[in-house]
């Protein structure tokens, strides 16, 4: 073959043994040459945010974020009405209803459908929450219980965009991507923003889309990256039948050396980062399977969530949370499906709470123990309500008033914050929009919301939106 | 212009003037506002004092010199007098501008530069990319792209880079025309070319390239977020691929772009609409839409509106439009009107707002629409024999059902020593059921069950005309089925109502019903007598008057072939964009396209031919310093290729690549349980096999809820938007796809097979061949040094256990050699992925 750049071939090797020799003794070179005889020593660095340092004092440093996705009804779950059953069969209030937004009920006769499970007293403060929720009562004096949250969407695609992104228009940024993308993550070797989802018994599995987890205009190394239950647990995570770890590691480390020369030649920044996410590929190669495998818990560990090892179960996904918090990972959502009860939802709830309320005792009462959930916020809310109307025997959308709560992360316990009206309706006192809980958090992050912005479109685009957002301070501890 | 590689060998050591002029010393100029003080004026006042009426305080507006003047904010040639400097220079926190609450704050430079603007006069522009484009004198005989970037150059004390290597810049045009990696034999060819017009020979024969339309199609598609799936909730497929299809084919057929835009646009209304026309006007459908149950039609009516004013904004008008869908933008002088007006010209289309689409026109040869209409005339004829019958066939029915009942008939099925299958005996247990309900009490399903289970079982009568509908029926259907269809503009005769929604609420009706109309800052068509049309819209976008189309499109094309815009924010020429570091040659680039009637190709030549473009991309020390991120030029940029070309050029270097242009959507590999998340119905994801597996990474299915995860991976946009600027991002994820996606391993191993059987040679040879095959140049020392342990260890390795061998060589669907040891393919399947994994692999040098 004829020269490159006019020299022969064996100036260009001779140049190129030089830089690269150069190079390696300092550069990213040195570790992959190293490791060319011992594959495996490769070492990844954890992802780096663009705050240095987070501007505000830190209480809580990552996010549990267990997304019910469908809606649950704030009617049978945290929202105690007793004059919704006094009402039950009668017409809905017009003055309430009329000029709305409903979703499968607009211009439909509009009926009270009372709370079909009964409330009882739980917690230190003697909160009435459903009585299907035992579990999660006996942990209320961690929570903070919010029932004045409102939304904008009223649709479950639209809606889970709102609460992840604050923006119901595709392409902007989910929370974890935000989080990461301004502290970084501690995890060596795993991403910094973690899905898991799980499936509810009852059926109605609305859809999620891979862009609630999006990191939108922000880099991709920030978006969030799904762990599945069933085959591997990250997209093209396992080696190819019959490649065993050190021949990947050998591979690897071929790959590396060779592109360590290719950025003595040309001095491409982007080769070292190529460099850096092969070591980071090949760590998480082994660091994701070990975090999955949960046999090592305790006996007591398992009981405490009630799961077995990979049945890929919501508590399962609560077990893995911590184990992803504990190993340093930012921002952790699980979605748990199913919560859609347009119809039969006094039997749907009740599988709901079969699947959620131990696990959700059990990741708070874990973290605690561990000392670490004064450090974590854990956050539980769905992407709407759901109407006081009946549809049939359920419930239809609603965004007007919904009951999420959260705990840990200097987040006060015991506390009952806001109030929706005595039918369940709307928000009447300390109404929270999602771009409040939002603020809230990061604020607990040690993020300041709205001078936490990425230029896109021209805009200073913020998680928290252009309206505006209250940090919630009287649920600060 | 073009000259011969001869001429211009010039030593590196030349290239770089030792001195380079610091930013500062550039703005040693006269202040210009569209350069230095729009900026800052619009990233820290606009917001309150611009043009958004509703948000403005102290009722200052400091977009209009007028008004700045008269407010006293600014007294021109007296900064000491103005507000603005005393207020941006303020102490007291309740003086100071911006105000701290805002997080804005202006450094000194910035403040000094407004001083000195005001002293200077503060003269006003009006914002560059709303002024005319004017195309600058260039030499006679010189390329205008070299001129201008040469001038600016000079102007900051830079040089040009020498010109990169043959073998280069032959990657390179393949990458950036083809979006294929060359093969040996054509870089060899050019390489060995000395004919002084070897490379516009090279530049001309890749044009000529199908393959050509594909690569150029990857951006257009992004624009216009072409993709098969509705986008919302459920996420189900609808017909739109003939869409690409002809995108490619527009390309390929170097389509001006002023006709490519019209018949986007308004192809249905065109005055010679055609099937391909219409075609085109599927653009309009390519929005997001909606299955779900509970959707509000005017909700969604309103969400299509604004979708397709940011595709307008997005694709042709450069301009961030989705701020007007709730009030007037604070930036750029685009009002909520011009919104809803813009949104108005899309009223006539007939779609569904909520539910599934029709599916759609049918795209066919003239012989498949006649055979079509012979059919439709068969079925309409046989519908007619069997309407003149039916009335007698339901009497007879009648009389059945009456007997049945009255004589308490056990159905045959049912009978006691009933030979019939379960599935009949549960049939005819439900007709039992249906028949022994009152004829009144009857529902669909019923008399349905019935019907059916007469005409099938219970009756010979009209057997001829029953038979000749079902098949006529039939007939039709196989044919109908798997004609190629496309969702495409329909023009309705009463557009829908359009009205400016009061904080973009859709529930709020109060507000003004509006027209279409064209953004009044904006040069305004003449049409007299009547209302505006699409089509209208379609012209006004690619009229000579329409500052903004030509430079919006140069500056997208230039990101192909440089790496970044000559403005770099390629979705927002407005206020809030970054004019451009060479604001004349996107100027003469726009008036250029424009005066060559929109000549697509002619560009890409223009450009890839010039000097600038053939430079060498590896920066010399002094450069990188003085331009870390090539704005002004004086190189080449090396990049990451597209998602899409990552996997054709492992395709094409493995001989596994089918190149056949167009055609629905393929299924490469997916990892199983990837669409678990889908639902409405439960989505399963089998992939496609035979030729359909090897397709180019273009003609993959664009499922917007969960794209395909390689694709994903390597910055693919869902398309759930329109996206000017794909992401080059450089994450694990993507060393995890190169090293573990079956269709990588496959490639792996199919290339491994080519070199055990096309290069019969030692084992150094054999890699060095493999080196030509992949990066078109022989391996470096190192390299070799590099790879030839870990062959030997693979040998060993998979000479001591066949099994794992054959296991890898069973990845994918192609068959392994059999005239080749297994332990050695699986070695150089290793050698293979080590190649197929190189950054250089997946880099446009």
């Amino acid at each position: 073959m004829n020269g490159m750049n006019g020299l022969t071939m064996q100036q260009h090797n001779w140049i190129a043994r030089r830089a690269f020799l150069g190079r390696s003794a300092q550069g990213v070179g040195a570790v992959a040459l190293a490791s060319l005889s011992t594959p495996g020593v490769l070492e990844a660095a954890p992802l780096r945010g663009v705050l240095e340092k987070p501007p505000l004092p830190q209480r809580a440093k990552r996010v549990i974020w267990l997304s019910m996705a469908g809606g649950p009804s704030h009617l049978e779950t945290f929202d105690h009405k007793p004059k919704l059953a006094e009402l039950d069969g009668k017409p809905m209030p017009e003055s309430m209803t009329k000029g709305q937004q409903l979703a499968q009920l607009q211009g439909q006769k509009l009926i009270c459908f009372g709370p079909q499970h009964p409330f009882s007293k739980m917690g230190p403060n003697g909160t009435e929450i459903c009585s299907l929720f035992p579990q999660i009562g006996s942990v209320l004096g961690d929570i903070c219980l919010i029932r004045s949250m409102t939304t904008d969407a009223i649709n479950h695609d639209p809606a889970h965009m709102f609460m992840n992104t604050g923006s119901q228009i595709a392409g902007r940024p989910s929370m974890g991507a935000w989080v990461t993308y301004g502290l970084g993550s501690e995890a060596a070797d795993l991403p910094g923003f973690v899905v898991l989802t799980s499936l509810g018994k009852g059926g109605q599995n609305q859809p999620i889309a891979a862009r609630q987890w999006s990191s939108g205009f922000l880099p991709s190394r920030y978006q969030g990256v799904q762990l599945r239950s069933k085959g591997d647990p990250v997209l093209y995570l396992g080696n190819p039948a019959g490649i065993t770890r050190p021949r990947q590691g050998a591979d690897i480390a071929a790959i590396n050396a060779i592109n360590a020369q290719h950025d003595a030649l040309t001095g491409d920044p982007e080769i070292a980062t190529r460099i850096a996410q092969y070591e980071m590929a090949f760590a998480m190669q082994a660091s994701v399977p070990e975090l999955m495998d949960t046999k090592n818990e305790s006996s007591k560990t398992l009981e405490l969530y009630g799961c077995q090892p990979g049945d890929g179960s919501f508590a399962s996904n609560c077990l893995l949370a911590r184990r992803l918090a504990e190993r340093g990972v930012r921002f952790i959502q699980l979605y748990h499906k199913d919560w859609d009860h347009h119809g039969g939802v006094k039997d749907g709830i009740k599988f709901k709470a079969e699947e959620i309320d131990r696990a959700c005792m059990a990741l708070i009462t874990d973290l605690k123990d561990r000392g670490m959930l004064d450090s974590t916020i854990v956050v539980w809310a769905g992407e709407f309500g759901r109407t006081p109307m009946s549809q049939g025997n359920g419930r239809d959308h609603h965004n007007k008033a919904m009951s999420v709560w959260l705990a840990g992360g200097g987040i006060k316990g015991g506390l009952v914050y806001g109030a929706s009206d005595e039918l369940g309706y709307a928000a009447v006192e300390n109404v929270c929009t999602v771009h409040d809980l939002h603020a809230t958090m990061l604020h607990q992050l040690g993020i300041q919301h709205d001078a936490f912005s990425v230029k896109f479109q021209g805009l200073d685009a913020k998680l928290t939106g252009v309206e505006g957002a209250n940090v919630l301070k009287d649920i600060l501890a | 212009m073009v000259h011969s590689f001869a001429s211009r060998c010039r030593p590196i050591a030349c290239a770089f003037v030792a001195h380079v002029l610091s930013a500062s010393a550039v703005l040693a100029d006269p202040v210009s506002f569209n350069r230095d003080i729009r900026p800052i004026l619009s990233d820290n006042c606009f917001s309150c004092h611009g043009p958004d009426a509703s948000h403005r305080q102290a009722d200052l507006r400091l977009d209009l010199r007028n008004d700045a003047m008269s407010a006293g904010a600014i007294v021109p040639g007296k900064p000491a007098e103005s507000t603005l400097v005393s207020r941006v220079n303020a102490t007291d926190a309740d003086e100071l501008m911006p105000p701290p609450e805002s997080h804005k704050k202006l450094d000194a430079k910035q403040k000094e530069l407004l001083a000195r603007w005001i002293e200077e006069g503060a003269e006003y522009q009006q914002h560059w990319a709303y002024e005319k484009p004017v195309k600058a004198e260039v030499p006679a005989g010189s390329s205008g792209i070299d001129h201008l970037v040469r001038k600016r150059l000079a102007a900051i004390g830079l040089q040009v880079s020498p010109e990169a290597d043959r073998r280069t810049l032959i990657r390179r045009l393949s990458f950036d025309l083809l979006g294929l990696p060359p093969t040996p034999d054509e870089v060899a060819a050019f390489v060995a070319d000395t004919r002084p017009d070897a490379y516009v020979i090279l530049v001309d024969r890749l044009l000529a390239s199908p393959h050509y339309g594909e690569k150029m199609a990857i951006g257009w598609l992004d624009a216009v977020r072409f993709a098969d799936t509705i986008g919302y909730h459920s996420d189900t497929p609808r017909n739109v691929w003939p869409y690409r299809d002809w995108v490619i084919r527009s390309f390929n057929d170097n389509q001006p772009f002023d006709q490519f835009t019209i018949h986007q646009v308004a192809g249905d209304l065109v005055p010679d609409a055609s099937q391909e026309t219409r075609v085109g006007s599927a653009f309009n459908r390519l929005l997001l839409t909606t299955e779900e149950g509970g959707a509000q039609p005017k909700d969604y009516e309103a969400r299509m509106l604004t979708d397709r004013v940011r595709a307008i904004g997005a694709a042709w008008l450069g301009q961030t439009t989705g701020c007007a869908q709730c009030h007037d933008h604070k930036f750029d002088p685009f009002t909520a009107r011009d919104f809803y007006a813009l949104g108005a010209f899309f009223a006539d289309i007939k779609e569904p707002i909520i539910g599934h689409p029709e599916d759609g026109m049918i795209v066919g040869t003239p012989e498949e629409h006649k055979r079509l209409a012979e059919l439709d005339a068969a079925l309409a004829e046989a519908k007619k024999k069997f309407d003149a019958i039916v009335s007698q066939l339901d009497a007879a029915q009648q009389q059945w059902e009456a007997d049945i009942v009255a004589y308490g008939v056990t159905m045959p099925e049912l009978a006691a020593d009933s030979k019939a299958t379960d599935a009949d005996k549960n049939t005819a247990k439900q007709v039992a059921a249906s028949l022994a309900k009152e004829p009144s009490k009857r529902d669909g399903n019923d008399k349905n069950r019935l019907r059916d289970y007469f005409r099938a079982k219970a009756t010979k009568l009209f057997q001829t005309e029953r038979d000749g509908l079902a098949k006529a029926d039939k007939e039709r259907k196989d044919f109908y089925d798997p004609l190629a269809k496309c969702l495409v503009s329909v023009h309705a005769d009463s557009p829908r109502t359009v009205r400016i929604l009061p904080r973009g609420n859709w529930m709020d009706e109060t507000g003004e019903v509006v027209k279409p109309a064209f953004p009044a800052f904006l040069p305004q068509p003449t049409i007299e007598g009547r209302e505006p049309n699409r089509l209208d819209l379609a012209r006004w976008l690619v009229s000579r008057d329409n500052p903004l189309t030509a430079r919006v499109v140069m500056n997208r094309l230039w990101r192909q072939f440089f790496g970044m815009g000559l403005s770099k924010v390629l979705d927002d020429l407005g206020a809030q964009g970054e004019p451009p570091a060479n604001p004349e040659l996107l100027d003469w680039l726009a008036c250029e396209f424009m005066d060559s009637q929109w000549n697509m190709k002619h560009m890409v030549r223009t450009i890839v031919t010039s000097e600038t473009y053939r430079q060498a991309s590896v920066a010399a020390p002094q450069l990188a310093t003085a331009d870390p991120y090539n704005r002004e030029l004086a190189r080449q940029s090396a990049f990451r290729v597209d998602a899409e070309c990552v996997r054709d050029a492992a395709l094409s270097v493995s001989g596994l690549l089918v190149r056949t242009i167009g055609g629905p959507s393929v299924k490469p590999y997916q990892p199983e349980g990837y669409w678990e998340n889908l639902n409405f119905p439960v989505r399963t994801y089998p992939n496609d096999t035979g030729d359909k597996q090897y397709r180019r990474g273009l003609y993959t299915w664009w499922q917007r809820s969960f794209l395909h995860p390689s694709m994903l991976a390597f910055d693919a946009p869902s398309r759930e938007e329109c996206c000017a600027e794909r992401n080059r991002s450089n994450i694990p994820q993507q060393a995890l796809v190169l090293l573990n996606d079956p269709s990588y391993v496959e490639a792996a191993r199919s290339l491994a097979a080519r070199i055990l059987k096309e290069c019969n040679g030692s084992p150094e040879e054999r890699v060095a061949w493999a080196w030509r095959q992949v990066l078109q140049r022989l391996p470096r020392v190192e390299e070799m040094e590099t790879v030839m342990p870990l062959l030997r260890t693979h040998i060993d390795h998979y000479k001591a256990d066949p099994a794992a061998g054959e296991a890898l060589l069973k990845t994918g669907l192609t068959a392994v050699p059999a005239d080749v040891d297994k332990a050695e393919l699986a070695a150089w399947t290793h050698v293979a992925r080590v190649l197929l994994n190189l950054h250089e692999t997946i880099t446009r040098p």
